[in-house]
């Protein structure tokens, strides 16, 4: 490194409503480094981006604190255009393509060549008629810049997913001035071939004096390219280092240590699950779910447990349990108890007393606009025919039972709330969490799954839900299955921990196992296949 | 003071401002040279007359197909209903009111229920442009059905053409059928004492008791059907797709029932609606009746998502008031008015869609 760093952000801090994001954080990549980014989903890694690229959210929800300076010059970034001025070019997870555009017009799109006309001379350049020569040599450059050999005429909307990539980084070096590139989890769609590649290209690019930021969780791919990196957790930094100078394990075990709570005081006497009984069993279960992909699982959990599913974001733990109540497309097999659930037939995991707290609360977990009351009774009433009363051939509701059996789930969970008939659309985070609960424990179920039980709620409600997840589990013998990306939680409560990537359990962890071991098992790889070591168990 | 905004709020400024409107036309009718006791005869017959057709609005809208452009649909087998049930009295020699009215109402029933579940299984085809295709389906099946009325091979003179002895007519009478039975007190003054309840004046004001009963019936059945298991479960596919998927409830079928119940009451509503006016209308009589069933239930407070029995009553009385009763009260102040009243109906009731879609584009008041 010679020469004032390309990219240094000092002290920066961002506080959303209150609530810090960001505290202190340094970030400074040097001409020609491949700078590694990685913490937790939550860390404040967008936010940083967001900051450096001068996102409008940023702006509108009070600026931030701290410098940023762009090869030695202190500069105020107030959109995204002006990062651009600034030489700051983002690869982006989902491609920014226009699908029925060519290679050539998407590398050049906003910045195309034109030939000046009259109508030009007289309405302003944007009527000007396009140089495609001048356009498609630009972009034959870029791409030959990048090692890349395809014809730019090629329209985008069939290209390979890799190539598509590819296209999107030659884009961003054809813009002039180029400094700093931003690659925001880049191998996360690619096949492995196809990201070996990818990362031979960023190495090239580097080589060409240009500075990459590299967002991944993927740890082994920080140590195959990056000179440096840093980590953050919760908004903070944790270690500025070369990236000789670590080991995986040391850095997995900085992105995850936290202290870690047990809410469940098993005393001395580990809880020993029936092993024999099986309440849940995965086979080669893949679900097709958009952004969470299952993709051929094998799991078991034991009947009276409470299991969680950890990971990253993105990497399938959500998407299996929408797989087996039957909302996204499934194939493979799911056991409950033994029996075979048939994953064609929608509502088939309930009648086998599975019942679920979706993660999306709002738009699958509630019916905003009816009461409470409607939305405790309703799965109950729906699968099991409870609530009801007969009126000649008509099943109706049964508002009596129902109202009485609403106030006691109220009482039960303490929902705050003005009574049974308030809508629960006007309820706040935490109490929709418990109206959501309250529905699946009204089914009664063998198996209850709640997804993201504590997301976006206060830390109040936070302990009231789990405890009472606890307390279902140890007075009923309820097995629970709780899926989450908030490690400390399943680390609070759970029996066992099965950490998810890309679509398959990496390892299944005990919750006082090592930060390391879940570090990396996130970014799927095992601890003892990288010290080379039996792990104990 | 917040409790007044409350209330202003849970009625909603358009209909309090109709509402206001509403009063003011009655107030100011007397002045005007109108009877008070005609005005209120009129605002009577209409709601009770209206009703049915605004009611089959509900379960469109609660199944999750929005506002159900689409009604000619029952309003078609409605009429077919009405005249295959003349056709029948006529080949059987004598004529049969009450007898037709209830062969209209068996005919037109399964015919609308099948019509409905064709056209619900389209609707499921174009998911999220559903009221865009329903109004083309409602313009579309009118025209189709003006070649029926040219092919049915019915023979009643009442029904046909004089002239050309085929191809039925625009207008039917149904003086001789089932015309006023449960409305008219000119009707039912012939029927049996026993049945004299059905239609009476008080103090001039002609009261049609069996067409409004017959209604706040049917209001009653849907209101019940609505707290029904099927119905909950209607309700909630309309209101969120994926949380009553998630219950095990095929959001498709749903949707097909919210249109067959839509469709049946479509031709309920129309054979109601031909009881009381005395005649059937057919050929392009109907093509626009369906946008006059949305803006009504719209003024009632329904939005494209939700729609309860309570918009369909305050929707039929605010609407249909206010084109009775403007109706006379713009012709004396304008000189020949003869075509004004068509004119004001067509921009009150599109008016009011505009306004409305617009209002509730996306849905969902509370969530923004």
């Amino acid at each position: 490194m010679d020469g004032p760093p390309i990219l240094s952000m000092k002290g920066i801090s961002k506080e959303y409503f209150g609530n810090r994001v960001l505290k202190d954080v340094d970030l400074v990549v040097g001409p020609g480094e491949i700078h590694a980014l990685v913490g937790e989903n939550g860390a404040g890694k967008s936010t940083l981006m967001n900051i450096l690229f001068g996102m409008p959210v940023i702006h509108t929800t009070g600026g931030f604190e701290g410098e940023v300076e762009i090869a030695g010059q202190a500069v105020k970034i107030m959109n995204p255009h002006e990062a651009m001025d600034h030489g700051i070019g983002m690869v982006h997870q989902e491609f920014m393509l226009i699908p029925d555009f060519t290679i050539a017009e998407n590398i050049k799109v906003g910045r195309e060549i034109g030939t000046p006309t009259v109508f030009s001379k007289i309405l302003g350049p944007s009527m000007d008629i396009l140089d495609r020569e001048a356009m498609s040599r630009d972009a034959k450059k870029a791409l030959s810049r990048i090692g890349m050999n395809i014809e730019d005429y090629v329209k985008v909307a069939g290209l390979p997913i890799g190539y598509k990539q590819f296209v999107e980084i030659a884009r961003e070096i054809d813009k002039t001035g180029i400094k700093l590139l931003v690659f925001d989890e880049p191998t996360a769609v690619l096949a492995e071939s196809e990201a070996e590649r990818l990362l031979e290209i960023m190495k090239l690019i580097a080589d060409q004096g240009i500075a990459i930021i590299f967002i991944t969780h993927r740890l082994d791919e920080v140590m195959a390219i990056a000179d440096s990196l840093t980590i953050l957790r919760d908004g903070e930094l944790v270690e500025r280092s070369s990236t000789r100078d670590m080991t995986v394990v040391e850095i997995a075990a900085k992105m995850i240590g936290r202290k870690v709570e047990r809410l469940v005081d098993l005393g001395d006497t580990c809880r020993v699950c029936d092993q024999e009984n099986v309440a849940l069993e995965l086979n080669n279960f893949s679900v097709d779910m958009p952004g969470e992909q299952v993709k051929g699982m094998n799991a078991s959990v034991y009947k009276g447990e409470i299991f969680g599913f950890g990971g990253l974001a993105g990497q399938g733990k959500i998407g299996i349990i929408n797989g087996i109540m039957g909302l996204f497309p499934a194939e493979g097999d799911a056991l409950v108890f033994g029996e075979k659930l048939r994953l064609e037939r929608l509502g088939d995991a309930l009648k086998h007393d599975v019942a679920f707290v979706s993660e999306d609360r709002r738009g699958v977990g509630l019916l905003l606009n009816e009461s409470i009351e409607r939305n405790i009774v309703f799965s109950a009433m729906q699968v099991h025919n409870q609530f009801l009363r007969r009126i000649g051939p008509m099943k109706m509701i049964n508002r009596k039972k129902a109202k009485k059996h609403a106030i006691d789930m109220i009482k039960l969970l303490d929902i705050r709330c003005t009574g049974p008939q308030q809508k629960t659309g006007s309820l706040s985070g935490g109490n929709q969490q418990k109206v959501c609960l309250a529905r699946a424990l009204t089914l009664n179920p063998k198996i209850l799954v709640v997804a993201e039980p504590t997301r976006g709620i206060d830390i109040g409600a936070k302990k009231l839900v789990l405890e009472h997840l606890v307390k279902m589990n140890v007075d009923e013998g309820m097995t629970i299955v709780i899926i989450s990306s908030e490690l400390v939680e399943l680390r609070s409560i759970c029996d066992r921990i099965a950490i998810v990537s890309e679509g398959k359990v990496e390892e299944i962890l005990p919750p006082d196992a090592s930060d390391a071991a879940f570090g990396l098992a996130m970014s799927g790889m095992s601890l003892a296949g990288v010290e080379g070591e039996v792990k104990d168990e | 003071m917040s409790n007044a905004k409350q209330t202003i709020q849970r009625i909603g400024w358009p209909r309090l401002i109709i509402a206001l409107f509403f009063i003011l036309l009655i107030v100011v009718s007397p002045f005007m040279g109108l009877k008070l006791s005609d005005v209120f005869s009129d605002v009577l017959r209409r709601w009770s007359m209206f009703g049915i057709l605004i009611l089959a609005m509900v379960p469109g809208v609660q199944s999750g197909i929005g506002l159900n452009f689409g009604v000619s649909l029952g309003i078609v087998a409605g009429l077919i209903g009405s005249t295959t049930a003349i056709e029948l009295s006529f080949q059987h020699g004598s004529p049969r009111p009450w007898t037709d009215l209830g062969f209209a109402l068996l005919i037109a029933i399964p015919i609308a229920a099948l019509l409905g579940l064709v056209y619900g299984m389209l609707l499921n085809r174009v998911k999220g442009s559903e009221m865009t295709v329903s109004t083309y389906v409602g313009f579309s099946v009118i025209a189709l059905s003006n070649i029926v009325w040219l092919l049915l091979p019915y023979k009643s003179g009442v029904l046909i053409w004089p002239i050309a002895g085929e191809g039925m007519r625009n207008t039917i009478n149904l003086e001789e059928s089932f015309g006023g039975l449960l409305s008219n007190p000119a009707v039912v003054e012939k029927m049996p004492t026993a049945l004299r309840w059905l239609a009476f004046e008080v103090g001039g004001v002609v009261v049609p008791f069996g067409m409004i009963l017959f209604f706040l019936f049917m209001c009653l059945a849907v209101w019940l059907f609505l707290r029904s298991k099927k119905g909950i479960a209607m309700s909630a596919a309309g209101e969120n797709e994926l949380f009553t998927r998630s219950n095990a409830i095929d959001v498709n079928q749903m949707r097909i029932l919210g249109t067959v119940l839509s469709t049946v009451l479509g031709a309920i509503g129309i054979i109601m609606y031909a009881q009381v006016f005395g005649f059937l209308q057919l050929y392009n009589a109907p093509l626009m009746m369906g946008f006059q069933c949305v803006a009504a239930v719209l003024i009632g407070g329904a939005t494209t998502r939700r729609a309860s029995v309570t918009n369909v009553i305050v929707g039929a009385l605010l609407f249909q008031g206010i084109l009775t009763t403007s109706l006379p009260v713009i012709k004396r102040l304008m000189p020949s008015g003869s075509t004004l009243s068509e004119v004001v109906r067509i921009i009150i009731s599109n008016g009011i869609i505009l306004y409305a879609l617009s209002k509730t584009k996306g849905g969902n008041q509370i969530e923004k």
